[in-house]
């Protein structure tokens, strides 16, 4: 089974995903991730404004499986978080990548994105 | 099962048990036994009319049970319908000028207008739509699903039971008295100085005890901020560690499923509180080093805290004060067969060693010189837990089933708890990772996923094990049989974990089919929780 692998995000090996867009990184999870952890249920998110710090746990998503802690692939402030997945948390199932964003954040450190997996290298991690 | 079956199904077992006994093979009446066993087996297991089919060849040695669960549908999705769905009747009320504001009173209730029969039928149904131990097995590992004897109900109902907790202590000497005795009795069996009988359920005894053990630190003025817990402990260490405002400090398990020594070592230092262990571990398996696991956490100056999940094991055997435990709790649900949860009131005693005694709930029991009971403060008490001196009706259960098994009844309760586990993991066909075990054994269902396994027994009409859990077993299936099986029912649930080891993904997506509730969406049920009647309303 493959999964899909976007070239424009960087990814760390706990299965989350960094991308740069208009001056801010959104951050997610993985397609890899939902699948492993099956139909999501709930998702908790910090608030807007909170720090962030590269590795250390920033939420939590839950699915009928498993609960597992979301790790910061970045440093920096969070700008926005996606509301929508309060009432739909399905959408890190349909749209990881997409709809299924978590995070806005300013990111401390530009650099910090290319310290990061490249698609390649996360590509071959879950291979 | 058509009565048909049935009958031919009793036929052939007793058939088999006949043919099964020493006999000499050329006396007649045992051949004419061994072709009536054969006969009645080729008649008796016609196939399944319809519906699906859970077996497909019967040996002579087939236990499987063949089970449907009485299920009322409408529209094939409701079940036995809420009183308030049967009827409701418009009840006028009050009367009277009410002392309350007029936004607040109403003239009348909708009620459900049932009679009797209708009403007994309700609760009939609902419990014909429930599993329980008294359905068949209810391997539930972990939780010691043993059989509450009646008799125990009985000693609860007596009037004399129903006393005031705020009668003057010389007027309820025989209730103190007993309470005495209880503590007592613990405290031998756990191999503990004193016991608080007052926390209201296990967890509540856990935090207890950890409570104890934070205030006989602070006593000493002995700042210590963690405690440890092994991986595979119960969540509930976890919790009670961090509810006591400790930093919790996961273990990891060794290779062979047991407290691993050298991270051990590793861990402890002058901030650690305590070690939370049970023991035999939640692998069923025992702690061979746990008077080294003492040492190391005593010479750090920390207290071995023991959690009485599976203290069925040791009863009459081995006592956790022995091995250098200071405190611990007992699980009265589980040991002594006191009703389990379902948020009604429990018990959860727990037993110290003598230094930690001044730090027990008040009020405890004690004797007078004059041979009289007291109530009484310890010195350096934490406080009360609970009102009173607990939920007294379910300790009063714990008094009688210790007095009536005595000590060679709680001894043989071990033997044989230990011994079915052992006996049922040797029939079953799922790989069991750790040993030697004692109460309780996991078995890893493999490639399937635990969860479904558990929802396919359902349809062979056994509980199911624990799922899940531990996970240094992958896909756990946890199994607890306790002392109450027989040889004939441990057959009967290995038949049922056999028969689901054989089958195949699509059968154990799609189960259960032979259960009043069948597959439950977790999705849903997750997402959008009803979590209460008005829920329901609302759908509507």
């Amino acid at each position: 089974m493959s999964f899909e692998v976007p070239e424009d995000c960087r990814y760390l090996d706990s299965h989350e995903w960094a991308r740069s867009e208009d001056g801010t990184v959104r951050v997610g999870i993985s397609d890899f991730a939902q699948d492993e952890l099956g139909d999501v249920v709930f998702v908790e998110l910090p608030s807007e404004g909170e720090e962030i710090t590269k590795g250390d746990d920033f939420g939590v998503v839950e699915s009928i499986k498993a609960v597992s802690d979301l790790y910061a692939p970045i440093s920096g402030t969070v700008t926005a978080i996606n509301d929508d997945l309060v009432d739909a948390p399905e959408l890190v199932n349909d749209d990881p990548y997409g709809d299924g964003w978590m995070l806005e954040v300013d990111i401390d450190d530009e650099s910090e994105l290319d310290a990061l997996l490249s698609p390649e290298e996360y590509g071959d991690q879950i291979a | 099962m058509s009565e048909d079956e049935r009958d031919a199904d009793e036929r052939s077992e007793s058939a088999n048990s006949r043919a099964a006994q020493p006999r000499d093979s050329e006396s007649s009446e045992g051949a004419s036994s061994a072709e009536r066993s054969s006969a009645d087996h080729s008649s008796g297991r016609s196939p399944r009319e319809g519906g699906e089919t859970v077996s497909s060849d019967h040996g002579p040695d087939d236990r499987r049970t063949f089970y449907d669960q009485a299920r009322w549908t409408e529209s094939d999705v409701q079940y036995e319908p809420l009183l308030s769905e049967k009827d409701t009747t418009e009840v006028a009320v009050g009367g009277e000028e009410s002392p309350l504001p007029d936004d607040l009173t109403r003239d009348s209730l909708e009620l459900p207008g049932l009679s009797e029969p209708e009403l007994a039928r309700h609760y009939t149904r609902l419990s014909q739509m429930n599993y329980g131990v008294e359905s068949g097995p209810f391997p539930l590992g972990s939780c010691t699903m043993k059989y509450n004897p009646k008799f125990t109900e009985d000693v609860a109902a007596l009037p004399d039971a129903a006393v005031h907790p705020d009668r003057p202590a010389e007027t309820v000497q025989g209730t103190l008295g007993l309470m005495y005795r209880l503590q007592d009795y613990l405290g031998r069996i756990g191999g503990m100085d004193a016991v608080t009988l007052q926390p209201p359920a296990g967890a509540a005894g856990e935090y207890t005890g950890v409570l104890v053990a934070k205030a006989y630190h602070e006593a000493n003025d002995d700042d210590r901020s963690t405690v440890i817990v092994p991986d595979s402990a119960h969540g509930t260490n976890f919790a009670t560690a961090a509810l006591a405002g400790y930093d919790v400090l996961e273990l990891p398990s060794g290779e062979d499923g047991r407290v691993d020594i050298e991270a051990l070592e590793a861990a402890v230092d002058d901030d650690t509180a305590a070690l939370m262990l049970t023991n035999p571990n939640t692998l069923g398996c025992f702690e061979r080093d746990i008077e080294e696991i003492a040492t190391i956490v005593h010479d750090a100056g920390g207290l071995l805290y023991y959690d009485g999940a599976n203290l069925n094991a040791l009863l009459g055997r081995a006592r956790p004060g022995d091995m250098g435990f200071d405190i611990m709790h007992y699980n009265v649900h589980k040991t002594f067969a006191t009703p389990h949860g379902g948020g009604g009131p429990g018990a959860g005693p727990v037993g110290v060693t003598e230094r930690l005694a001044p730090f027990l709930p008040s009020p405890r029991v004690r004797e007078t010189r004059a041979g009289d009971f007291e109530l009484f403060e310890p010195d350096h008490s934490i406080g009360k837990v609970h009102e009173f001196q607990g939920n007294w009706l379910v300790l009063l259960k714990t008094y009688a089933y210790i007095a009536r098994l005595g000590d060679p009844g709680l001894a043989d309760a071990s033997a044989k708890a230990v011994l079915n586990a052992n006996y049922l993991a040797e029939q079953v066909d799922y790989e069991v990772p750790f040993g030697p075990f004692h109460h309780e054994f996991v078995a890893s269902a493999g490639e399937q996923d635990a969860a479904d396994v558990a929802k396919r027994m359902l349809d062979y009409g056994v509980h199911p094990p624990t799922t899940k859990w531990p996970e240094i077993v992958d896909e756990a299936l946890m199994t607890e049989p306790t002392e109450i099986e027989n040889k004939r029912t441990l057959d009967q649930l290995a038949a049922a974990f056999n028969a689901v080891a054989a089958e195949d993904d699509e059968t154990l997506d799609g189960a259960p089919q032979r259960t009043a509730a069948r597959r439950i969406d977790q999705v849903a049920a997750a997402r959008t929780p009803r979590l209460s009647w008005q829920a329901l309303d609302a759908e509507r």
